[in-house]
């Protein structure tokens, strides 16, 4: 019975889905066709989306002539790997802690990582500036690392992993006579792969569209990372939509990639975001 | 000695807590809970960066200057324009493609793949391509006057700009929101639906009368983090306009305009002060969202 729904009205819910799928690719497909394109087709304002000049001369020139584009590319797979990776073991750490040993202060720690939570990032913004200006760490990675190595909504996610974490696993490793540190690091962590997967994507994906930080703490061109690389490149040569448009391609690629491979942890942390 | 035992593992214990958290209590110290302290400390300070930093403790000035100061009145006018317009929108767009979804539809999978792109994608490639696409002779104009609709200067209309930087956030933004709506939707039994089936509700009626209700608490929180996001709207109109807010001051907004007394006119007391009061601004309105739903449920 539940199958004979009225056809007209699955036939226009059809068209809404595919009208809205469209209307999310189009300026993506638009964007990519452009950066496959000359620059005076682009600025002939034709409605081509296939490239009557096909040329791979934009991705080319972004790569070498424009130097400071590989430079951003590296500034953002450096800061994006490394915070990622602290992320990863420092929010785990002290997710266990919070969730599995009883130090005395866990539950006023476990407080404030819920506070913290709440707190805008504005309202940091201007005293970490005087901070990291004070440590010398304007213009370095570890300006725009070592202030984002933890993330409060992780160790949250991650205490609520070990909290129903099989407590027999860790006592079995203890009869064998492993510490609690070596249980952690070679037992504990590898059982938490799908809980560490979803978490490293969205901390990746965190620093590696971050446009805020970099435009405050990398005053210096050749430390920019790609969002203030690609802004200030926009600015400078405005007209050249052609090489604007392949950077944004190439600076997409990663996270697009990660998402196409990773498809079920995106699901696990935007669940988890939703049950918080 | 078995006390003496007791307390040598909970030493231990205490150790290794203390040992795992470092780092976590090291950056929340260093980069959190003490800037939050610093941050009140300059609101209530005249700060002087040339040569040796400098305060001077002016009491309530920053506070009280906010009243006169026309470009923040502006900010805050826009800002709330932009919560109240894109919030509902966002919402209600991301509710009806997840109940379109969830309506049995073949390929649901797929569609769920492709809406979700926007959200993966980062700001500034997001304007880049939305400016590009909003030149006055860029595509949407092309179809807009293909279709005989009028056509607008996205970018340089001080009465469409913020408009323009909406559409591109509601786009950008209503997938995630989606996402979270699909997976609560998945939760709601098939039995509710059948009964309102055997009453004889049309499609319609059981949308509005059991998903919608049923939603409700999943609403408050899609809701509550849209409000904290759109009231921290930066990237798109510091690039859209670069970096100043403008035409005419139409795209900007309190954090665009925090950051330009912070680190264009070096004020950074009086920026420390408006950033707090839009901390207070933010957690006030959670909390009246928060007892609005609670009200509501009891």
């Amino acid at each position: 019975m539940k199958k004979k729904k009225p056809n007209i009205l699955k036939a226009f819910l059809y068209i809404f889905l595919i009208s809205y799928a469209v209307i999310t690719l189009l300026p993506f497909l638009w964007a990519l066709s452009a950066s496959f394109k000359p620059l005076n087709e682009i600025l002939s304002a034709g409605l081509n989306i296939f490239p009557e000049t096909f040329t791979f001369d934009n991705y080319v020139t972004i790569f070498t002539e424009q130097e400071l584009f590989p430079r951003w590319l590296l500034n953002s797979v450096i800061v994006a790997v490394v915070g990622t990776a602290l992320n990863i073991v420092f929010n785990s750490m002290a997710g266990y802690a919070l969730a599995r040993v009883s130090f005395p202060g866990r539950t006023a720690w476990f407080i404030i990582v819920l506070a913290v939570l709440m707190i805008p990032a504005q309202v940091t913004m201007v005293p970490n500036f005087l901070i990291l200006k004070e440590l010398g760490w304007l213009n370095s990675y570890q300006g725009l690392i070592v202030p984002g190595m933890i993330n409060a909504t992780f160790i949250f996610m991650m205490r609520q992993f070990f909290v129903n974490f099989p407590k027999e696993v860790e006592e079995a490793a203890a009869i064998d006579g492993l510490s609690r540190i070596g249980t952690f690091f070679r037992i504990v962590m590898p059982m938490a792969k799908p809980a560490i997967g979803a978490m490293a994507i969205f901390v990746f994906m965190g620093f590696w569209n971050n446009f805020m930080a970099p435009l405050i703490i990398m005053t210096d061109a050749s430390m920019y990372t790609l969002p203030v690389g690609l802004n200030a490149f926009q600015s400078d040569y405005a007209t050249y939509w052609n090489y604007i448009m392949a950077a944004s391609m190439v600076f997409t690629l990663p996270v697009l990639l990660l998402y196409i491979f990773f498809n079920t942890y995106f699901l696990k942390g935007l669940a988890f975001t939703a049950d918080k | 000695m078995a006390k003496w035992k007791l307390t040598k593992s909970q030493l231990r214990d205490a150790g290794q807590g203390y040992l795992f958290m470092s780092p976590t209590i090291f950056t929340i110290l260093v980069f959190l809970i003490g800037p939050i302290l610093f941050a009140l400390y300059l609101a209530f300070n005249n700060v002087n960066l040339l040569g040796q930093t400098s305060f001077e403790f002016v009491w309530f000035d920053n506070f009280t200057r906010m009243a006169s100061d026309e470009r923040a009145i502006i900010a805050l006018q826009n800002t709330a324009f932009y919560v109240v317009i894109v919030v509902p929108t966002q919402t209600i767009l991301a509710l009806v493609l997840a109940a379109t979804l969830n309506a049995g539809m073949k390929g649901e999978k797929w569609f769920r793949v492709i809406y979700f792109i926007p959200t993966l994608t980062s700001s500034a490639v997001l304007v880049m391509i939305f400016m590009w696409m909003y030149r006055p002779d860029g595509l949407i104009n092309t179809i807009l006057s293909s279709v005989g609709l009028p056509t607008y200067n996205w970018m340089n209309d001080p009465s469409v700009a913020l408009i323009s930087i909406m559409i591109m956030n509601i786009w950008a933004t209503a997938p995630m929101f989606m996402v979270i709506y699909l997976a609560a939707l998945q939760g709601i039994s098939d039995s509710l639906y059948e009964a309102a089936d055997l009453d004889g509700a049309s499609a319609i009626q059981k949308f509005w009368y059991v998903t919608v209700p049923l939603l409700r608490p999943v609403t408050g929180f899609v809701v509550i983090i849209g409000v904290i996001g759109t009231f921290q709207l930066f990237d798109q109109s510091y690039m859209f306009s670069g970096g100043s807010g403008g035409p005419n001051n139409s795209t900007l907004t309190v954090v665009l305009l925090i950051y330009q007394y912070a680190f264009s006119n070096n004020q950074m007391g009086y920026a420390a002060a408006l950033a707090v009061s839009l901390a207070l601004i933010i957690l006030v309105a959670t909390f009246i969202q928060r007892k609005l739903q609670k009200d509501e449920q009891l």
